[in-house]
């Protein structure tokens, strides 16, 4: 389905957000008008998107056009560096409000970036470390914690004797599944994956995949990718982004089979981008 | 004159100016180390200073040294942590930051004994600290604190963003981060800087002479309360350092082995900064790689 | 989770929340003591320094002409002798030979260790300056004290001590400085520069005269100004070989004094308040004035070269 850029037609809209409701996935996380400005360039226009609890979002579209910025924005992590307005309704709250803190929302929505960015720490201490900031000192706890999340990762065969050992001498692949282990530590609700193969090998692309259709089970993951398989093999919604604005949203299936607008379907069937 | 002839007799040049330049330098370094190395003894390096006769040791003053450099870096550090995390974390570009940069620019290059002569009004005389090892720590800190500061806020800036990020990601607040994850990893660097700078607050004498002073009564080194006056640890007795005492001896001097006192004592100062600068380097390194590996 | 009970932990502070709050006030406290400090300094020399031509009415055109500096003593003119020409002629004239001379080797010496031999440079060279730099000024002026006063005395008769002597302990004391700064220039010229020039068939020096050293110019300014401020403000060193008369030097080798080593030397033998005191302050507010213009001239060089 088609969201309209230019918002003359309501009813695409209304249309589009009947198809999305499913009782076993309710919405989790909607945002509406949101506009992202960095200084006086308006870098994401009216978004209005939707994501299902416990399903796997993606966001594609061409390099430059603002999925990054939107990602960022559902869990403010452009505040410092941008202007972001509209809502972000996550659980019926609006989360883009000055006195919401910041911090306890991102214990609920985490984050994963593009390049692996372990801490200068053990192995253990990268995910035991901000558990520990807020509170968790029982050692048999923060044990538990830390196995259960390397095992969420699929990391945890790999490195249940080398705990000690400095984060830094992970290989990428292993890297990227520790920063998601130490995302998932906190529990949060939701998680956010901004291109988080792209630095990595096919084989560990495929088993970061794997990682992530398991995860969904208990997390709600919404994941920028500029690999069209990779969208089409894990996400069950998939929305297009071109020159900042949603041009398309629908079933990863409509997207990559029955694409509505021509530039979606230049884009997917790899014509430009 | 062709190019390539004029080409030939320049770099003929340039070659002899390295040469002297070498010259010269190196001769420096050896001829402190030629005349004062042999100097150097147990008993030199204990004993206390005598005023009038031979035979004197630099001991107090070496003590002296290194307890203000201690004094003062504990005072510095944490001050110039502070200002470097609050420079390289929250300060917004604007006039406000630029403006404080360039005061902490001033300071960096005020003469050293303007810094001293500061000192000795407002703490020596009008806070009434005396000459003592506590008015010359604060003097030392003045001396010390631009060049830390900087020294900290590059080794923060070094460290890449996307740690910050993860902190953050984590619903860290930024303070957390840089305190449990940024300043960590740049404790390599932090530590190297330290030690550099260590290396230049322990040579300083001119902004000393007025602020810690210029005399060095006895200690008892069996008196470790720092209460007691004749207790080394005393923050309040006047303190000559090694730099000053070197100054002292050879501008009103009248021992009769000042030369060979002040040659050896240089020598110290020089040996002592030179391990300043392999420490940092090579725990520097060793932090560093304990950091990356297991 | 309970839709109250998100509410409730997304609208209260948390921890996290407060521990910023105070984290950024205590960093942003220790910042401005660095502020309050600078600006102490300032105002308190300034103070101080003003102290002489408002309280004791020395005249500031005569403060800075006289050449008679002997300030507990009236003049014929009824005024206490308070010329600081003989100190700020030292001053200067110490700063502007020492520059002079510091500046063809620094320069000379970075551009062999950047172009022409930049594998002796990073092996010797560099250490060895890097060393010096660090070496403290007592020891330049120990030495200065030990080899340049009697070769000096040796060469060109006197004493030995006096402007000659200031210079040449100068000169060997910022010479580490500058020519680290000069290379750090150097080697901040794109390389394609050099590949360029080279490629339209210029020699090694041609290509280092017309195309490297213009470009590294406004870098190679500052270090010459930052060695001039070092000299300017350098105390101790100058004060052990100048001979500490307050006298106009009537030659190189004559016994005089600078800014620097009449405090060193005057501060310990007058009165606090005193106006023998006040004019020592006088010739400090002098000090910190020209340090403050050497970061000036610093910071116009930095924007010019920013500009190009
Ligand atoms: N911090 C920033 N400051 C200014 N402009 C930015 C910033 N980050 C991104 N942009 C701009 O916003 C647009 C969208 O970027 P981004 O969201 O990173 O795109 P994507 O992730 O889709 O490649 C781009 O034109 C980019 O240049
Ligand atoms: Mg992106």
């Amino acid at each position: 389905m088609l969201v309209n850029p230019s918002h003359a037609v309501d009813p695409s809209k209304e249309r589009h957000i009947e198809l999305l409701s499913d009782p076993a996935h309710p919405v989790i996380l909607e945002t509406h008008d949101l506009k992202v400005f960095y200084g006086q360039k308006e870098a994401l226009k009216d978004a209005d998107l939707q994501f299902n609890e416990h399903e796997i979002t993606a966001l594609i579209g061409p390099s430059g056009s603002g999925k990054s910025t939107f990602l960022r924005s559902l869990n403010r992590m452009n505040d410092r560096v941008a202007k972001v307005t509209g809502e972000i309704n996550y659980r019926g709250i609006d989360i883009n409000q000055p006195d919401v803190d910041i911090y306890a929302m991102r214990r609920q929505i985490g984050m994963v970036f593009q390049r692996p960015n372990p801490f200068a720490k053990s192995i253990y201490e990268n995910i035991a470390f901000a558990l520990r900031q807020r509170g968790v000192t029982n050692r048999h706890e923060l044990d538990d914690i830390v196995e259960s999340s390397l095992k969420g990762a699929a990391l945890w065969d790999q490195v249940k004797d080398d705990l000690n050992k400095s984060a830094l001498s992970l290989s990428g692949g292993q890297a990227q599944r520790l920063c998601i282990a130490r995302a998932i530590a906190v529990k949060p609700d939701i998680l956010l994956l901004d291109e988080p193969a792209s630095a990595l090998d096919p084989v560990s692309t495929s088993q970061l995949e794997n990682t992530l259709l398991e995860l969904k089970r208990d997390y709600t993951i919404i994941i920028v990718t500029h690999n069209m398989q990779q969208a089409s093999r894990i996400s069950e919604y998939t929305a297009f982004f071109n020159m900042g604005r949603v041009l398309e949203y629908d079933t990863t299936t409509n997207i990559f089979t029955n694409p509505q607008i021509q530039i979606t379907s230049d884009y997917v069937s790899g014509n430009f981008g | 004159m062709n190019a390539k002839t004029s080409n030939k007799i320049a770099v003929a040049t340039l070659y002899l100016i390295a040469l002297i330049v070498v010259l010269i330098l190196l001769s420096l370094l050896g001829y402190i180390l030629y005349n004062g190395v042999p100097v150097i003894s147990w008993h030199f390096l204990t004993a206390p200073a005598k005023a009038f006769t031979a035979g004197g040791g630099i001991g107090i003053q070496l003590f002296n040294s290194f307890y203000l450099l201690i004094l003062s870096m504990l005072i510095c550090f944490p001050i110039a942590l502070g200002a470097a995390i609050y420079l390289n974390e929250y300060a917004k570009q604007n006039w406000v930051t630029a403006l404080i940069r360039n005061a902490i620019e001033i300071l960096s290059s005020l003469p050293s004994v303007v810094v001293g002569l500061f000192g000795f009004l407002l703490f020596v005389v009008y806070f009434g600290l005396g000459f003592s090892i506590l008015s010359g720590a604060i003097a030392l800190t003045f001396f010390n604190l631009p060049l830390l500061t900087r020294t900290i806020e590059d080794s923060l800036s070094a460290i890449p963003d996307a740690q910050r990020e993860g902190g953050l990601a984590l619903g860290l607040s930024r303070w957390e981060t840089v305190t449990k994850i940024i300043v960590p990893a740049a404790v390599p660097s932090i530590i190297t800087g330290v030690i550099l700078s260590a290396g230049r607050v322990f040579g300083e004498a001119a902004a000393l002479i007025y602020t810690a002073g210029q005399s060095a009564p006895a200690l008892n080194f069996a008196d470790w309360n720092p209460f007691n006056i004749s207790s080394p640890l005393n923050p309040m007795r006047p303190a000559e350092t090694l730099a000053v005492h070197i100054w002292k001896i050879n501008s009103e001097g009248i021992m009769p082995d000042a030369k060979a006192i002040s040659s050896g004592s240089s020598a110290v100062l020089v040996i002592a900064i030179l391990l300043f600068n392999f420490a940092a380097r090579f725990i520097g390194r060793r932090l560093y790689k304990r950091l990356t590996s297991s | 989770m309970d839709n109250e009970k998100l509410k409730r932990e997304l609208f209260r502070p948390s921890k996290a929340a407060k521990q910023e709050r105070r984290g950024k006030f205590i960093s942003f406290s220790a910042l401005a003591l660095i502020v309050v400090a600078v600006s102490a300094i300032i105002l308190f020399v300034t103070m101080k320094g003003l102290a002489a031509f408002t309280q004791n009415h020395v005249n500031v055109i005569d403060f800075f002409t006289g050449r008679d500096w002997n300030p507990s003593v009236k003049g014929a003119n009824g005024q206490p002798e308070a010329g600081a020409l003989p100190m700020i002629t030292g001053s200067f004239l110490v700063t502007i030979f020492s520059a002079l001379l510091a500046t063809p080797f620094a320069i000379g010496t970075a551009i062999f260790m950047i172009e022409i031999s930049p594998k002796r440079g990073a092996k010797i060279l560099q250490p060895v300056t890097e060393l010096l730099v660090g070496i403290p000024s007592v020891v330049y002026g120990f030495i200065g004290l030990m080899v340049v006063v009697p070769t000096v005395r040796t060469l060109f008769g006197g004493s030995g001590f006096g402007i000659l002597s200031g210079t040449l302990v100068l000169f060997v004391m910022i010479l580490p400085t500058v020519t680290s700064m000069t290379a750090d220039a150097l080697r901040s010229v794109p390389r394609y520069y050099r590949e360029a020039s080279l490629a339209l068939g210029a020699t090694q020096w041609q290509t280092i005269w017309r195309v490297i050293l213009r470009a590294a110019t406004p870098g190679i300014l500052t270090a010459i100004v930052f060695g001039m401020a070092r000299s300017f403000g350098e105390a101790l060193a100058v004060q052990m070989v100048i001979g500490n008369a307050a006298l106009m030097p009537t030659s190189l080798v004559s016994p005089s004094s600078t800014l620097t080593s009449v405090l060193t030397t005057g501060m310990g033998n007058t009165v606090m308040g005193s106006l023998q005191n006040n004019v020592l302050w006088s010739l400090a507010l002098v000090l910190l004035l020209m340090s403050l213009l050497f970061n000036l001239i610093i910071r116009l060089i930095g924007k010019k070269g920013a500009m190009k």
